[in-house]
């Protein structure tokens, strides 16, 4: 179900993507990655510097991204050049808050091809948003397609 | 405390060599909520050209930050953790990690540049086999806020 080189041209939109996180998430993540800021999975710590809750890695934001592009490619190791500016975090309220809701975060992905590149590969542009914010930008990823 | 302007293209390591795992991988890809067969199973990833497992993309965050961690806490950098947010980061990879790699990390601060109470710190860390195969290239931003 992949998609081929020969499928894609500039323009074409990837499928879009909604990724939930919850806490769960962020600390498998912490575990996963050796990243163990505690604005991570501490509220107390989130909000003693300034934040409303706490938030997502960065990286496990950009993590999200490649995964998006990776599933539309078929091949995790199809993506060869990757960059991504964080441009607003990501809060994740607890799984069940005293006001009811579901708690966690989506984290929404749309993209397209920019160009077609020799070699097979081809250049997506990644948009990121949470809460209605743009969470990355300049997301770009060089990817190789069967 | 503004970041110290000397310390650019001073580089740290190549550190103590990291041996890629599968359950590595797997754990890795699991937390990211990757269901590729490809970082799991071996017969799979052969089939599909890799020697073994592979990593995602950004697996290679798990080596650079180790690395790069050296060069952040160096005392004389003078960059305060505490007020550090993550800038940018990307990834040049020459092929996927797999399991099996057994790897070494260089970091080299490329920039310091401060801007009012701010300043941003670019590092680039050199991911290579132990044999010298140039495997990856990871470059992270850091911004730390505030201070004076």
């Amino acid at each position: 179900m992949s998609v081929s080189y020969a499928d894609v041209e500039p323009g074409t939109e990837l499928p879009a993507r909604s990724y939930r996180v919850t806490r769960l998430d962020l600390v498998k993540y912490a575990g996963a990655s050796g990243d163990f800021n505690p604005i991570h999975w501490s509220d107390r710590v989130a909000t003693s510097v300034g934040l409303p809750s706490v938030i997502a890695h960065g990286m496990y934001t950009m993590a999200q991204a490649g995964k998006f592009v990776t599933e539309w490619a078929g091949d995790p190791g199809a993506v060869t050049d990757f960059g991504v500016r964080f441009s607003a975090m990501v809060p994740v309220p607890d799984d069940a808050p005293p006001s009811g809701s579901t708690g966690g975060a989506t984290i929404e992905f749309t993209g397209k091809v920019l160009e077609k590149l020799e070699g097979n590969k081809v250049t997506v542009d990644i948009v990121a948003k949470a809460a209605g914010a743009k969470v990355l930008t300049r997301a770009r990823a060089t990817v190789r397609l069967p | 405390m503004p970041l110290n302007p000397e310390y650019v293209g001073r580089v740290y390591g190549p550190g103590e060599p990291y041996e890629v795992s599968r359950v590595k991988i797997a754990d890795f890809a699991k937390a990211i909520g990757d269901s590729s067969e490809l970082c799991r199973n071996r017969e799979a990833a052969v089939k599909a050209g890799y020697p073994d497992v592979i990593a995602p993309p950004t697996f290679a965050i798990v080596i650079s930050m180790a690395a790069a961690g050296q060069a952040n806490s160096d005392p004389g950098l003078g960059l305060d953790y505490s007020m550090v947010v993550h800038g940018e980061q990307s990834f040049a990879h020459a092929r996927p990690l797999h399991a099996g790699d057994v790897v070494v990390a260089t970091t080299t601060i490329e920039s310091i540049k401060s801007v009012g109470a701010m300043s941003m710190l670019v590092t680039s860390t050199d991911i290579a086999t132990v044999e010298g195969e140039h495997v990856c290239t990871a470059r992270s931003t850091l911004v730390e806020r505030g201070g004076s």
